[in-house]
C-alpha cells in the first residue's frame, strides 16, 4: 500500500520533469525545489489557517483549499523561473539551460532557508486529515492517508491526461513538442505553450509536496539531502518510463515506487536507494529510451 | 590554490610559535593589555536539521560569558565570544575551527555537540595547538584526537549503559529493538553499547534495523521490528528523526515505549512527534527539575534571557564555556599548552550538569539522567550513577 502511496508521488513529479522534457528537450533540476516549495507552502498556510494552534483536526475541504493554494503558488512560481530565467535562453546551447537550472534550484534551496522564508528548522505539518486503519490484509494495514493521497494523485494524473489528449491546449503542446518550429508555424504560440507547461508540471509538483506532507507530516528543512534525494528517484521514474512519455512517467513512478518499498519490506531497508538506481542501470542497458518511450534517431 | 593555503597554514603555525614564545619570555602571558577582551570561538550547528543543537548551545555560552563579564571577567579582562556555524556538516566544521583560530585568533574553541563533527573540529585544533572543548559530543573517538582536545560530558558507552540499565530495571524489558542512523558515528556508537550492555544483563536484541538521517519512511523497518514483539525500541538518533520514527511506530500500532539518548533533547522532538513522542524515555546529561539551588539559578536566568527552559545542550555550552574560564584563572595564561594543562587538572568543578572532573583521557566522569517525554515536556525520572 506504501508502494502505491508513494510511487503515485513519484509519479506526480515525474510527469513534470518529463512535460518539460517533452518541450523544450532539457532537464529541468529545478523542479525537484518545486515539489519541496509545495510541501512547505502547504505547510505555511496549513499553520496560517490556524488549525495547528487550535489542535483541532480540520474538514477535509480545509486539506482541499491548501493542496489548492499550494499549486496555485508552485504555478507561479514554475511560470516565474520559466519566464525569468529559461526564456532569456531559448536560442542558447542546451548545456546552458542545464546549469541554469542547477543555479535555479541552488538558488530556491538558499532562498528557502531564510529566516523570513521557511527558516533552517524541521517542521509538523499539521494534520487536516484524522488517520484511520480502514483494513487489513495478512498484516499489512491500508491506511487512510495513503488511500486519499494515491487516489487524489490518480484523479490528477486522469486530469492531464485529458488535458494533453483531448484539449487544444493539450493538442498544442504534443505539436510543439514534436517539432517546435513547425508548430509555430502553424500559428501556435509557443512562449504560451511552454509556459502552461511549466505551471502545470509545477502544480503537480506542489500537490505531490501536499500529499507527501499529509503522509509524512515531520517535515525536514527546505534544503535537507532527503528532498534532493526524492527528486532524483521521481526523475529516475521519468528517464524509466521513458523521458517525454507522460504514461510513462505515471508507471515509472508507480514502479520505483514499488520497487523501492517492496526492496525496503523483503531485502533489506540499508539498501533501499540502491534498488532505484539499480533499475535505472538496468532499464537503460536493455532498453535507453525507457519502457514506453520511443527510439530516436538522433540526426547527424 | 592548496600550495597557497599551506602556506598560509604555516605561516599561522609560525606565527603562533612566535607570539607562544613571545608571551612564554614574558612570563605566562598576563601582560597582554588589559583593555582588549579576550576573544574565544564557538562552532555549531546553528542551521540545519540539528538547529537547535547549536543555537541551544550559543545561547548557554552567552549567558556564561555575561555572568563572567559582570563579576569582572578573567584575568581582569572581558571575555567575547565568536560564532560560526557549520550547517551540521564535517567539512564546514573543520573550515569553521580554522576561520576562529588563524583569521579570529582565538584563544580557545567551543563545540560541537554532534561527534562527527567535533572530531572533524578537533583535529585542526590540535594541529594550531589550541584547546577545544566539546560540551556534548559523546562518542569516545572526539578526545582521541589529541592532548588539547576535551569535553565536559559523559561518554556514549556509559550512556548506552545507562539506557540499557534502565530498560532492564525500570521498565522491565526482556526483548529490545534497536532502529539506529547508520550515517551518524554517535548513533552507532550508543547502539553498540546499548547492545553489548542490554546482553550481558541477561536481555535479548531481537532485531537491530537501520535508517539514514533524514529518512522519511521507516515503514519497513518497523514492521520487521513490529514482528519481533519488543518490550522497548532503543532509537539512539537525532531528534527530527526520532519525532519521524515515534509517529510511524504509533501508527503502526505499536505500542512499547521508545528510548533514546540525549541526541533527542530539543523542543522540537515534542513539536514533531507531537502526541506520538508521549510516555517515551530518553537519557541525558541534566534534568531541569533539578532542585539543586545552582540548576534553579541557571533555569531562571536563562529563561529571562531567552525565553525557553534550557536543555542539556544550554546548560553544557553553559559548563563547558564556565570550566574554560576557571582553567584560564587557574592558568594564568592564555597560550594553548598551560591552559590544556589546567583544563586537564580540573577537580570536583561544581557544574549545573554534575560534578565535572576531567580524566587523564580528558574525558568527564559523571551521572546520567533518564527523562520521559510528559505533555511536551522531558520530566525527571531518574538518576543512574556511573558504576564503582
Amino acid at each position: 500500500m506504501d508502494g502505491v502511496a508513494v510511487g503515485s508521488l513519484y509519479a506526480l513529479i515525474a510527469l513534470g520533469y518529463t512535460m518539460v522534457y517533452g518541450t523544450l528537450q532539457f532537464i529541468n533540476f529545478a523542479h525537484s525545489d518545486i515539489f519541496v516549495l509545495g510541501a512547505w507552502v502547504s505547510y505555511t498556510i496549513a499553520v496560517a489557517m490556524g488549525y495547528a494552534l487550535a489542535g483541532t483536526h480540520p474538514p477535509l475541504y480545509a486539506g482541499i483549499l491548501i493542496m489548492l493554494a499550494a499549486m496555485a503558488t508552485c504555478g507561479a512560481a514554475g511560470f516565474t523561473i520559466e519566464r525569468l530565467a529559461y526564456r532569456p535562453l531559448r536560442k542558447a546551447p542546451r548545456l546552458n539551460v542545464l546549469i541554469t537550472a542547477i543555479g535555479v534550484s541552488l538558488f530556491l534551496q538558499n532562498v528557502g532557508q531564510l529566516k523570513w522564508f521557511f527558516g533552517t528548522q524541521p517542521q509538523r505539518m499539521p494534520s487536516v486529515l484524522e488517520d484511520h486503519i480502514l483494513a487489513t490484509f495478512a498484516g499489512v494495514q491500508v491506511h487512510l492517508v495513503d488511500v486519499i493521497g494515491a487516489a487524489t494523485a490518480l484523479a490528477l494524473m486522469l486530469v492531464l491526461d485529458w488535458l494533453i489528449f483531448r484539449t487544444r491546449m493539450g493538442r498544442a503542446m504534443r505539436a510543439v513538442s514534436h517539432d517546435t518550429n513547425v508548430a509555430s508555424l502553424m500559428g501556435i504560440n509557443v512562449d504560451a505553450v511552454i509556459s502552461f507547461t511549466f505551471v502545470l508540471g509545477s502544480s503537480l509538483a506542489a500537490a505531490a509536496g501536499f500529499l507527501y506532507a499529509m503522509k509524512y507530516p515531520g517535515l525536514n528543512q527546505p534544503a535537507h539531502a532527503t528532498w534532493v534525494l526524492l527528486g532524483l528517484k521521481a526523475f529516475v521514474a521519468a528517464v524509466i518510463g521513458g523521458i517525454g512519455n507522460i504514461r510513462g512517467a505515471m508507471l515509472g513512478g508507480v514502479l520505483i515506487g514499488f520497487i523501492e518499498l517492496f526492496g525496503a519490506a523483503y531485502l533489506s531497508p540499508h539498501l533501499r536507494d540502491i534498488y532505484v538506481f539499480s533499475i535505472l542501470i538496468l532499464v537503460l542497458l536493455v532498453r535507453p529510451s525507457g519502457i514506453l518511450g520511443r527510439a530516436v534517431a538522433e540526426k547527424v | 590554490m592548496s600550495l597557497n593555503a599551506r602556506n598560509t597554514r604555516l605561516s599561522a603555525a609560525v606565527a603562533a610559535l612566535f607570539i607562544g614564545a613571545g608571551l612564554a619570555g614574558c612570563g605566562g602571558g598576563g601582560k597582554a593589555p588589559a583593555s582588549e577582551p579576550i576573544l574565544i570561538g564557538h562552532f555549531g550547528s546553528m542551521t540545519g536539521s540539528e538547529a537547535t543543537f547549536g543555537q541551544s548551545t550559543d545561547n548557554g555560552i552567552r549567558l556564561a560569558i555575561k555572568e563572567v563579564n559582570a563579576a569582572g571577567g578573567v584575568m581582569g579582562r572581558q571575555i567575547s565570544l565568536k560564532t560560526y556555524d557549520d550547517q551540521g556538516k564535517g567539512q564546514e566544521a573543520g573550515t569553521a575551527v580554522t576561520r576562529l583560530i588563524t583569521s579570529d585568533k582565538v584563544v580557545a574553541v567551543l563545540g560541537e555537540v554532534a561527534s562527527s563533527l567535533s572530531i572533524a573540529g578537533g583535529r585542526v585544533a590540535q594541529q594550531y595547538g589550541v584547546p577545544m572543548i566539546s560540551p556534548s559530543s559523546t562518542n569516545p573517538q572526539v578526545t582521541e584526537t589529541g592532548d588539547m582536545v576535551f569535553r565536559v560530558c559523559f561518554l556514549d558507552p556509559f550512556q548506552g549503559w545507562v539506557a540499557a540499565k534502565f530498560a532492564r530495571e525500570n521498565l522491565k524489558a526482556e526483548k529490545a529493538a534497536i532502529l539506529y542512523d547508520q550515517g551518524q558515528a554517535y548513533s552507532k556508537g550508543l547502539m553498540d553499547a546499548f547492545d553489548k550492555a542490554f546482553k550481558e544483563m541477561g536481555g535479548t536484541i531481537t532485531t537491530v534495523q537501520a535508517y539514514n538521517g533524514g529518512d522519511q519512511d521507516f515503514s519497513a523497518q518497523l514492521t520487521t521490528i513490529r514482528q519481533t514483539n519488543p518490550n522497548v525500541i532503543f532509537v539512539p538518533g537525532y531528534y527530527t528523526d526520532a519525532g519521524n520514527v515515534s509517529i510511524q511506530v504509533r501508527k503502526l500500532g505499536l505500542t512499547a515505549p521508545l528510548l533514546g539518548g540525549d541526541g533527542w533533547d530539543s523542543v522540537k522532538l515534542a513539536e514533531i512527534g507531537g502526541a506520538s513522542i508521549e510516555g517515551s524515555y530518553f537519557t541525558n546529561h541534566y534534568s531541569h527539575q533539578n532542585p539543586a539551588p545552582q540548576v534553579q539559578n541557571f533555569v531562571a536566568t536563562y529563561k529571562t534571557d531567552y525565553g525557553q527552559i534550557p536543555d542539556g545542550l544550554a546548560a553544557l555550552g553553559y559548563d563547558a564555556a564556565r570550566l574554560l574560564f576557571d582553567a584560564m584563572n587557574r592558568a594564568g595564561s592564555l597560550d594553548g599548552k598551560p591552559l590544556a594543562a589546567a583544563i586537564a587538572a580540573t577537580k570536583d568543578f561544581p557544574g549545573v550538569t554534575g560534578t565535572i572532573t576531567i580524566d587523564a583521557q580528558r574525558n568527564a566522569q559523571k551521572a546520567a539522567v533518564v527523562l520521559e517525554m510528559k505533555n511536551g515536556v522531558p520530566a525527571y525520572v531518574t538518576t543512574i550513577e556511573p558504576p564503582k
